[in-house]
């Protein structure tokens, strides 16, 4: 995870399309800018970064069912709940289920999970719409080989 | 129809926090009830789930954009129920 950078996702470990199902791999690093501020003397990764690694992680999901022809944006967070305190330096694997595929919109369930217990969970909404350029499309697929999703779900 | 309104009218009331005798068949979801589109979305979800269809909303809203319907055709509450009563059937086709 690069925090500063929204990089919330190291590598996704299975992906499963027909499935509807995702799991990814995620580092808190041992230092960031974060800690600084959150919190001095106790450093902790920040519920709101804990949900948005939830729904980085459902968007993935959703970008591969679409085969990369449009992008969820987040718009909706539901029953989240941040269950366990998470540390410099913890890993992380946080899961994501496709509830729904509507039209114009996707439902996942999403939940984190450290040395098997779970540690945060919610239901996320994200609005999905043609890509608004040329440019988001190109950085999406180029992060999707980094986090290494798998090369079949990068087109359609 | 009656038990699709009864239906859509009930997740109305439950998703937006209006009271069900607010809402009736000439409701418009948008103009009367002032549901907003992220709340649309929840009521869409639970749409989905309760009838086990998928509402194009993208082309229903790419239709009143192109002028070929007005908004009524989709937000006024009766006919959103009849709407949904095609898609069930055509589901079940």
């Amino acid at each position: 995870m690069r925090l500063e950078y929204f990089q919330m996702v190291d590598r996704i470990a299975a992906l499963d399309p027909e499935a509807r199902t995702v799991r990814a791999d995620c580092v808190v690093p041992d230092a960031s800018p974060v800690f600084e501020g959150h919190f001095p003397g106790h450093p902790l990764l920040p519920g709101v970064l804990m949900i948005e690694t939830m729904a980085q992680t459902g968007g993935w999901l959703v970008l591969a069912v679409l085969r990369f022809q449009r992008m969820p944006f987040l718009a909706q967070v539901k029953e989240a709940k941040l269950r366990a305190f998470v540390v410099p330096g913890q890993a992380l694997q946080a899961e994501a289920r496709l509830l729904h595929d509507g039209s114009g919109y996707a439902v996942v369930a999403g939940s984190i999970s450290s040395a098997g217990k779970k540690v945060a969970d919610a239901e996320i909404t994200y609005r999905v719409v043609p890509f608004p350029n040329d440019k988001l499309r190109a950085e999406m697929l180029k992060t999707a080989r980094r986090v290494a999703v798998p090369e079949a779900f990068l087109d359609g | 129809m009656s038990s699709t309104f009864e239906t859509v009218a009930g997740i109305i009331a439950e998703t937006c926090d209006i009271p069900r005798e607010k809402i009736t068949p000439e409701s418009h979801a948008i103009n009367d009830l002032g549901i907003d589109s992220l709340d649309f979305l929840d009521v869409a979800f639970a749409i989905d789930k309760a009838f086990g269809i998928k509402m194009p909303l993208e082309q229903w809203t790419q239709e009143v954009n192109d002028g070929k319907v007005s908004t009524d055709e989709y937000f006024v509450l009766g006919n959103l129920s009849a709407n949904i009563d095609k898609l069930v059937a055509a589901r079940a086709a």
